[in-house]
């Protein structure tokens, strides 16, 4: 089967160790993870974790399984771009003499729809938000002005879906469960 | 007044009110606190001191198969810790519920490198269903009800408790913690009703259906319910290894093991039938043989409580996330009554086949050198069809499953999907620490009895009545098999030199006797089953017997041989 890119959400408690749980299960099938966050969502100790790795999509379907077999992890879910709206931010730091030279910087920035984070007269930090192939064209762009440093950040993602999958889990345990809810 | 008690003595109450009676274990540094306070609490938790840490796993898992209790293990840190992998690895691959408690260095010293120290939750996540460091004594309470629960509900499976010293001498409030609910973890799924009536249909409409029976059927205690559904539709049943004794041997619609070393009946019929009601199994490799060619003309109904075994090897028509046990209770009802006599009888001519081509020949040899399956029939017979038969790995292991016989559940404990050679004696230990009013009798070869031999100091210790058969054959038995069939009869590395094994059994006072013709072996087997003690039967085995039938590697479920030159044919 033909390798593409895949977003998996996972939506776990925030308990020490689930991201090694989680990023093990990967590691045992040789998938490179290409980026990875994690923070807090909406439901008070619910922690979501995304990882964006290249695959076909069976495999990728038993590793979202394994995923959501660990005990401390509620749901996760495979995505491939469409059924998703997602978002990177890079940043770039760059000699601001160099920059000062372009008489075009003006429209850089604004075609590019960067901002200006910070200026001192050793460098300008700059930063861009968007999908993978908009802060690769800035870098791009950048390149020749000497790039001092360059980072992206991991997806952060929300579904199209209008289901809230994760929030029926959370309902049903509660239904199920209505004099431990919350509290495990 | 305060009743404050240190956290070591909390993890004690805490199993004790987990209804824990027995633990295996073996102290040191750093879970020395544990074994102080057990010094005070002996009438109610027997300590199993083995002679090495993964002994302590596998008695553990014997004990957990045979009874269907969580197996408890205690251990200190470092390569105490490091010891207990294999069981751990062992008991996740075969459904075993453990929990094992390891002592781990001073809160403090964490990551530092410390004596001892080893980042155990780290090094076993993948091989538990859960583990947690806890580093305060107030945590462990909590912690460990948590650790039974996950054990020994849904699938069961290993749970490690990494316990930091300090959180043993720590004091701690004693209150007795209960678990079962884990906001993230549902163990048993709700019924799905629309499914159930889509496999009785199924099933109804089926007429050459099939049950494989799995693991999963003893572990929710559905032998029953298996039963009754077999009975009532007139379905063959068919078991994995570690499905045996699910259904009794001599039930008429039993019809034997699946897999590489299985019956060929179910093998072969496997690719005939047209419903496969898979229950509580997992389609491991030795089960399918290579995978595209594994029942495809079937619609198979896949019942599991892990969702996570739907479709990974092999694709289901309908699956079923339920308990084994509700799921056919369920099942049953919708059931129709029937007969299915032509598709029962084509079992008859692959039984026939494999009986004057394997059967016979192994276990009612014409002269020449003892064979391990007419020990294991022997054995088997003498103890009435009724003790646990424990196996170690290899080709004892597979002659022990295909001749030994079952009359009741939990009859058959064998390391399944890890293949751990030296599970055998530790097992076998533990199973009859779990079960002491059944006789216990482990097969067992000269190369994996070599593995974990230091256990029969563990017997020495506790006068553990296990009974073993040495099925000595001076070899590697199963490496030397693919050897002569596939690597140009080329016994790389696997004679073996062995000592005198009764003389070590004198040793560990443990009863033991030779039995080099075939002309001893029947005394020599009544002579054990009548001892009320340890007993070994060291017994010279034809090193050239071969386990047939066989699926080799990379064929399809109903391409057997049935010798080294001959493929099943009807």
């Amino acid at each position: 089967m033909e390798k593409q890119l895949f977003t998996i959400s996972v939506f776990s408690e925030n308990n020490v160790g689930v991201l090694n749980q989680v990023t093990i299960i990967f590691t045992r099938r040789c998938i490179n993870l290409e980026s990875i966050s994690a923070s807090p969502t909406s439901i008070p100790g619910v922690h979501k974790l995304t990882f964006t790795a290249y695959g076909d999509r069976r495999q990728m379907e038993k590793v979202v399984q394994q995923i959501e077999k660990r005990i401390d992890v509620m749901k996760a879910f495979l995505h491939t771009d469409d059924e998703i709206v997602y978002q990177e931010v890079a940043l770039y730091k760059v000699p601001t003499d160099k920059l000062l030279i372009e008489s075009n910087l003006e429209n850089i920035i604004r075609h590019h729809g960067a901002r200006i984070l910070d200026i001192t007269p050793e460098y300008t930090i700059l930063e861009k938000t968007g999908h993978n192939d908009e802060t690769e064209a800035l870098f791009e762009e950048l390149k020749r002005y000497d790039i001092r440093q360059f980072v992206r950040s991991g997806r952060v993602t929300v579904t199209k879906s209008p289901i809230e999958h994760v929030s029926n889990y959370i309902e049903q345990q509660a239904r199920l469960h209505p004099d431990r809810f919350p509290a495990e | 007044m305060s009743n404050k008690i240190n956290g070591a003595e909390a993890l004690i109450k805490s199993l004790i009110c987990e209804g824990v009676d027995t633990v295996f274990g073996y102290p040191g540094g750093a879970i020395i606190p544990v074994y102080d306070k057990l010094y005070d609490y002996t009438s109610q938790l027997k300590h199993i001191l083995v002679r090495h840490e993964q002994g302590a796993t596998h008695a553990a898992q014997g004990y957990a198969r045979a009874t269907g209790k969580t197996g408890v293990v205690i251990v200190t840190s470092g390569p105490a810790a490091t010891n207990v992998i294999t069981g751990l690895s062992d008991a996740l691959m075969d459904s075993t519920p453990l929990v094992v408690i390891t002592g781990q260095v001073a809160s403090s010293l964490l990551g530092s490198d410390a004596f001892q120290e080893t980042d155990v939750v780290g090094i076993v996540h993948p091989v538990t269903k859960w583990a947690v460091q806890i580093r305060r004594a107030e945590d462990i309470p909590a912690a460990v009800a948590r650790a039974f629960y996950i054990a020994n509900n849904g699938r069961p499976g290993p749970v490690v408790l990494d316990i930091a010293k300090d959180a043993q001498v720590g004091m701690v409030e004693w209150a007795h913690r209960t678990c079962d609910y884990i906001r993230s973890y549902i163990p048993v799924p709700e019924i799905n009703n629309a499914d159930i009536s889509e496999a009785a249909r199924m099933l109804n409409h089926a007429e050459r259906p099939m049950i494989l029976s799995g693991h999963g059927v003893m572990i929710s205690g559905a032998e029953n319910e298996l039963r009754m559904l077999a009975e009532k539709a007139d379905i063959p049943v068919a078991a994995t290894l570690l499905g045996l004794s699910t259904m009794p041997s001599d039930h008429p619609l039993y019809k034997g093991m699946l897999g590489m070393h299985g019956n060929i009946g179910p093998n072969y019929n496997t690719n005939r039938a047209d419903v496969i009601l898979a229950v509580g199994m997992r389609f491991d490799d030795r089960v399918t043989g290579r995978l595209d060619a594994y029942a495809p003309q079937a619609k198979i109904i896949h019942i599991d409580i892990d969702s996570s075994e739907f479709n990974k090897n092999v694709k289901a028509a309908l699956t079923i996330h339920a308990d084994a046990r509700q799921a056919l209770q369920a099942l049953l009802p919708g059931i129709n009554q029937t007969r299915r006599t032509a598709w029962l009888d084509s079992f008859i001519p692959c039984e026939k086949a494999e009986n004057e081509k394997v059967i016979v020949p192994e276990v009612h040899p014409q002269g020449g050198m003892m064979k391990m399956g007419e020990v294991v029939n022997l054995v088997s017979r003498a103890f009435g069809d009724k003790a646990i038969g424990v196996t170690d790995v290899g080709q004892n292991q597979m002659f022990g499953s295909r001749y030994f016989r079952f009359t009741e559940p939990r009859s058959m404990l064998t390391s399944g999907g890890l293949g751990t050679m030296g599970f055998g004696l530790p097992a076998a230990i533990g199973a009859k620490m779990g079960c002491p009013e059944r006789e216990v009798v482990l097969f067992v070869g000269d190369g994996g009895f070599q593995m974990t031999i230091q256990e029969l100091g563990t017997i020495l210790e506790y006068g553990t009545a296990v009974k073993i058969v040495l099925l000595n054959n001076n070899f590697l038995g199963n490496v030397r098999q693919w050897q002569q069939l596939f690597y140009d009869g080329r016994f790389s590395q696997t004679p073996m030199v062995n000592p005198d094994f009764v003389a070590i059994c004198a040793a560990y006072g443990i009863d033991a006797e030779n039995v080099t013709d075939r002309s001893q072996l029947s005394d020599a087997i009544a002579r054990m089953v009548k001892s009320d003690k340890a007993y070994l039967l060291n017994v010279n085995i034809d090193p050239t017997d071969m386990i047939f039938p066989m699926i080799p590697l990379g064929a399809a479920v109903d391409e057997m041989m049935i010798n080294a030159n001959e493929m099943f044919k009807l």
